[in-house]
């Protein structure tokens, strides 16, 4: 197979000074404003929708917020705390 | 009578050509020939088609229902896709394997017969096996073989039972089986091992991310979707799948936080997506059957975008890992956008293709009320944004600045990803005018409500919070340069310590048995047949010469005689004759 020589150009242009959509910390702040603001209204969204849902559970306030938030941090603390110490190895284990 | 061929034949004959075609002619064949195969399935009618009378069986290469239609037509779309994407390629070898391997896939999905089923199945594997073969590397080399002895494995039992089935029921057909019996079983086990179950999904998170970058995109749309198709067909409404498919759903996304390998990460939520899939053939509602196989269309789309987009990446920067890359969104816009299409898609954003077929299978579960089920699958759609619709974009095009500033993917390549981001759009935003109009059974789903909307992005919101603050706040795990152990450890490792132990156990046997008996007894045998007679000789004419008082010297000279005579054969005739006589005369006492 013949794949070009990788990292050729990534070298040639490490000087490169050119500022770039997220270099400007501006940028950053707006898109977080933006999403900080989404979050908030999904939030109150939540109280104007008349839910008919299978399970009691899913009509409780801010069910899939929590729920999102709550599954998400469970899942990276037990891959970190749990999974990770227990299936870890160095890269040239199997070598 | 109808004009058109079986989908295999086209491309498996198709493939033989390659060969002989050079340069840009043979790029424009790669992209005709899934044309010329989509067309003639477009002029399929609807039936049994193709049959071979052979030895007492019907052999049936076209099965054409809307369940084969409808794979057949993601897969002709695909095999299109993946060839514009490898068109920059000149090895013939991963030309011919993908050809091969997609008319091995259609050859499956068309299959009427048991035997001809099989055959396309076997097919899949040798075919696949070239794409990571191709690689050229000692990994890929090594994970190939692992990748070949697995499916190896799961193609004897699927054969075995297969085989039983036949004696079973007496016939060929393939349809629905159902689990009953031992032959059923080996064949339900078969199609897992294909589709990847959990404990036996390690050959994919294995091989996947050590084929060629063109390779994975094969790989990653056609072993594990035939099996999900084989699955619909022959077992749907099996309650094990609800339960096997919702662990499916859950595992890998743990793996999938802390791999380094970001095409390792997308294997692992193939797992992840593939296990919605199963799920819902195991609720085998038409609602979920309808997810099920609309999940599989989709997901073909979308796992192809995201490993295209990382193998853009790679292509153009060498690396993988999620330590080597970061803020290539600069330099490469298009596949960063691409890529996004593909996370929003997997994650099932709302007006992304993953929204409107996995919230069927979503629902299908809550209209059964399945609710530990419901709970594990919402678990699994957050985790999957966090894995493969976050950390995917964020590790190789954000993050850290890598410094790297690389040029934007090949043209060929950008097409193909952008079809497939459109395809993506495209399905997300008018599901009833293209992917619900091909769907098993009639739709009557609308995934467009508002508490259906609200809560799905809320979700994906605040998964994305959770993400955000622990990334800020340090605590989510970083990248590191290591590998992660999972059950392939098994015949890894344990392969090895199996061949440690054989080697101790019967090579130790085998030194034992040569001390004993190639140098010990055999040592004492040829001594004894050198001068054993001799040295018994010496026995009792020593004792009697020691007896007559003979000692000292002329002893040893007397012993030294004899023994020489008699080792060298050369007694004097006479007593030569008197022992013959003797021997004689004892035998003619005894008879």
């Amino acid at each position: 197979m013949k794949v070009k020589a990788p990292g050729s150009e990534s070298r040639e242009s490490s000087q490169d000074s050119k500022k770039y959509l997220f270099d400007n910390p501006r940028n950053i702040k707006i898109l977080f404003a933006g999403y900080y603001s989404a979050l908030g209204i999904l939030l109150i969204l939540d109280f104007f929708v008349h839910k008919h849902a299978h399970f009691q559970w899913a009509e409780w306030p801010e069910f899939y917020a929590v729920y999102g938030l709550v599954a998400c941090v469970v899942l990276v603390l037990a891959a970190k705390y749990v999974l990770r110490p227990l299936v870890k190895r160095r890269e040239d284990y199997y070598d | 009578m109808i004009d058109t061929l079986p989908p295999a034949v086209i491309f498996i004959l198709g493939a033989l050509i390659v060969p002989f075609i050079r340069g840009k002619w043979k790029r424009a064949y790669l992209l005709l020939l899934p044309v010329v195969g989509f067309i003639n399935l477009v002029l399929t009618p609807e039936g049994t088609h193709w049959t071979l009378h052979l030895l007492g069986y019907d052999l049936v290469f076209g099965q054409v229902d809307k369940l084969s239609l409808l794979f057949g037509y993601i897969f002709h779309l695909i095999a299109f896709i993946c060839f514009l994407y490898a068109l920059h390629v000149k090895d013939d070898l991963q030309h011919l394997a993908g050809l091969i391997y997609a008319g091995s896939a259609l050859g499956v999905i068309f299959a009427g017969d048991l035997l001809s089923f099989f055959i396309f199945w076997e097919m899949l594997t040798v075919s696949s096996v070239m794409l990571i073969w191709a690689r050229r590397t000692g990994a890929s080399v090594g994970a190939g073989y692992r990748y070949l002895l697995v499916h190896a494995a799961g193609g004897l039992c699927l054969l075995a039972g297969i085989a039983l089935h036949v004696n079973q029921t007496g016939s060929l057909e393939f349809g629905y089986i159902g689990l009953s019996g031992l032959g059923s079983y080996l064949i339900f086990f078969g199609f897992g091992i294909n589709c990847a179950w959990p404990l036996l999904h390690p050959w994919l998170t294995d091989s996947y991310p050590e084929a060629t970058i063109t390779g994975t995109i094969f790989l990653s749309a056609f072993t594990t979707k035939t099996a999900v198709y084989a699955l619909a067909r022959a077992f749907p409404g099996t309650g094990a799948l609800i339960w096997i498919g919702a662990i499916m759903t859950a595992f890998p996304i743990f793996y999938a936080v802390i791999e380094n390998d970001l095409r390792r990460v997308l294997a692992y939520s193939l797992i992840n997506q593939v296990g919605f899939m199963v799920c819902g053939i195991g609720i085998g509602t038409a609602l979920a059957i309808n997810g099920a196989v609309a999940h599989a269309f989709n997901d073909i789309l979308f796992k192809a975008l995201l490993f295209m987009s990382m193998g853009a990446v790679m292509y153009r920067t060498g690396k993988i890992n999620g330590t080597d890359l970061g803020g290539l969104y600069r330099t490469m816009p298009f596949t960063c956008i691409c890529c996004m299409v593909g996370a929003a898609s997997i994650s099932a954003f709302p007006l992304f293709s993953g929204f409107v077929s996995k919230s069927m299978i979503m629902d299908a579960a809550a209209m059964g009320h399945m609710d530990v089920i419901w709970f594990v699958l919402l678990f699994a759609s957050a985790g999957v944004f966090h894995h493969a619709g976050i950390k995917i974009p964020f590790f190789a095009f954000f993050s850290h600045d890598s410094g790297m500033r690389p040029k934007e993917a090949p043209l060929n390549m950008r097409f193909a990803m952008g079809i497939a981001a459109f395809l993506s759009v495209f399905i997300g935003c008018f599901p009833q005018y293209s992917l619900y109009r091909i769907l098993p059974f009639p739709v009557h789903y609308v995934p467009y409500t508002f508490p259906h909307v609200l809560g799905q992005t809320q979700l994906l919101f605040f998964s994305a919070l959770a993400f955000t603050l622990l990334i800020l706040s340090g605590i989510y795990p970083a990248e590191m340069r290591a590998i992660n152990l999972d059950i392939d450890w098994v015949y890894r490792k344990g392969g090895r310590i199996f061949y440690s132990l054989m080697n101790w156990s019967l090579n130790g046997l085998n030194r034992v048995s040569e001390q004993v008996f190639m140098k010990g007894i055999t040592g004492i045998a040829a001594r004894f047949a050198r001068d054993g007679i001799a040295r018994l000789a010496l026995l009792p004419f020593v004792t009697y010469w020691y007896m007559k008082g003979i000692r000292f010297k002329r002893l040893e000279i007397k012993k030294a005689s004899l023994y020489y005579n008699l080792a060298g054969g050369v007694i004097p005739a006479g007593i030569g004759a008197a022992m013959a006589a003797l021997f004689l005369v004892i035998i003619f006492l005894l008879s």
